[in-house]
């Protein structure tokens, strides 16, 4: 029995609505990352996480939820969960992550942030005020709903005197750089991704990788935004072998994260499939640029010899 | 048998984007699409093209399917903008058929 994924949609959509995200996080898990860094509260150019570094565990925990219920009678409970989710937060209750899980994913925050800092690049961040950007919502096509929500987050950069953006992962850099222009008159904002600023000063890896790495492009940084040569640059110029593959770069191969909380089955499937095209040469890490295929393509090679890191494991 | 409705596109999207009709049927994309689904992305944009309103709510689940992932654009002859067109039509299956 396939999911009711009208149900889903609606749910994620109310979400985002009422909410302002998808899965509404708390204050603490959203900004517990920056805790004693230091970071100004603002600035003309800010660190834009997007939420998707932090949003990730509770997504997994909620795709894990949806796979359990793909083939089950019981996910016609789903339209009921909407129901109540209108009036309170119940989206919140089936999206517990561990907290080991939303540690790892805090670290990786912290090492882009870090790394920003000791390169010598100025930044604030907006803490507790900035909001998740609206990608998956986009993504499904609920466009009233989307529209609404990229105002907002327009309204609050303007507010706090934004005028440039740096960025964590690739799906954010696509809503704030390509997305919003479509649908904001005389929007204006610098947006670039950290790895695209890092590409331009001088860094130094405090963790240089003992073996060779294959990268796996991001779809959206590979094809939509261009972001192609500056992670490769940004490890060899430190001295990381990285070995050649055919399906990456421009034909690199999606990580099946797109469709994980609709289709999960189908999407691990993908994963799989990818792993094992990085895994062709026998390479034993995979080097990863986004969140979501972070997740997805680790949990592709669980109970196997190969590992999958965040570049900025490296930092 | 189903009914051709060549107007249904017109209602479909203004979006200058949306471009299914410059397809020219070659197959490359389903060819290489990852979800190895027979329909996407190929038939999908013909049903819109074609005004097929039954077959688009026969398939209505598998326009979800679609990973937005490009790399049908990146290799597809005459710029159909694929992912694009699947979006849209999710847009119009929410708004139409799911009620959302
Ligand atoms: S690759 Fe382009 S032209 Fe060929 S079938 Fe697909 S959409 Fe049509
Ligand atoms: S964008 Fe969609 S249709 Fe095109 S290759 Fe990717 S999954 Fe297939």
């Amino acid at each position: 029995m396939s999911l009711p994924i009208n149900h889903i949609i609606g749910l994620l959509s109310d979400n985002l609505k009422l909410r302002k995200s998808v899965l509404p996080l708390s204050k603490n898990s959203i900004t517990g990352w920056a805790k004693g860094l230091n970071i100004p509260k603002n600035g003309n150019t800010v660190l834009y996480t997007g939420h998707m570094y932090q949003l990730m565990p509770s997504i997994a925990f909620l795709g894990k939820i949806i796979g359990m219920l793909e083939n089950s009678a019981l996910n016609k409970t789903l339209g009921l969960g909407r129901f109540f989710n209108k009036i309170i937060n119940v989206s919140m209750f089936i999206t517990w992550p561990s907290r080991k899980m939303r540690n790892l994913y805090d670290k990786r925050l912290r090492n882009i942030a870090e790394m920003l800092t000791r390169s010598g690049v100025e930044y604030g961040y907006l803490y507790g005020k900035e909001m998740y950007t609206g990608a998956l919502i986009y993504d499904m096509g609920v466009d009233d709903v989307f529209i609404k929500h990229a105002h907002r987050v327009y309204q609050l950069l303007k507010d706090n005197g934004v005028t440039s953006v740096i960025t964590v992962d690739p799906h954010t850099t696509e809503m704030l750089r390509d997305i919003y222009p479509k649908f904001i008159k005389d929007y204006k904002l610098e947006v670039k991704s950290y790895l695209e600023v890092l590409n331009e000063v001088d860094i130094k890896l405090n963790n240089i990788p003992d073996k060779d790495v294959v990268m796996h492009d991001s779809c959206i940084y590979a094809r939509g935004l261009d972001v192609l040569n500056q992670p490769v640059k940004i490890l060899e110029k430190a001295g990381v072998n990285i070995l050649d593959l055919n399906d990456s770069k421009k034909l690199t191969q999606c990580c099946g994260g797109p469709i994980e909380s609709l289709f999960p089955a189908k999407s691990v499937e993908i994963a799989k499939k990818r792993v094992d095209q990085l895994n062709k040469n026998g390479c034993k890490e995979i080097v990863s640029m986004c969140p979501i295929c972070l997740f997805n393509l680790q949990h592709a090679a669980e109970n196997t010899e190969i590992q999958v890191k965040d570049i900025s494991e490296y930092f | 048998m189903s009914k051709l409705n060549p107007d249904f596109i017109l209602e479909f999207s203004t979006d200058e984007e949306f471009n299914p009709n410059a397809c020219i049927n070659c197959g490359t994309c389903s060819g290489l699409c990852p979800i190895g689904l027979d329909a996407l992305p190929r038939k999908l944009s013909r049903y819109i093209v074609l005004g097929l309103e039954d077959k688009i709510l026969e398939e209505k689940e598998s326009y979800f399917q679609c990973l937005l992932c490009k790399l049908c654009v990146e290799n597809c002859p005459t710029q159909v903008n694929i992912s694009s067109n699947v979006r849209t039509a999710r847009n119009y299956i929410n708004r139409k058929i799911y009620k959302i």
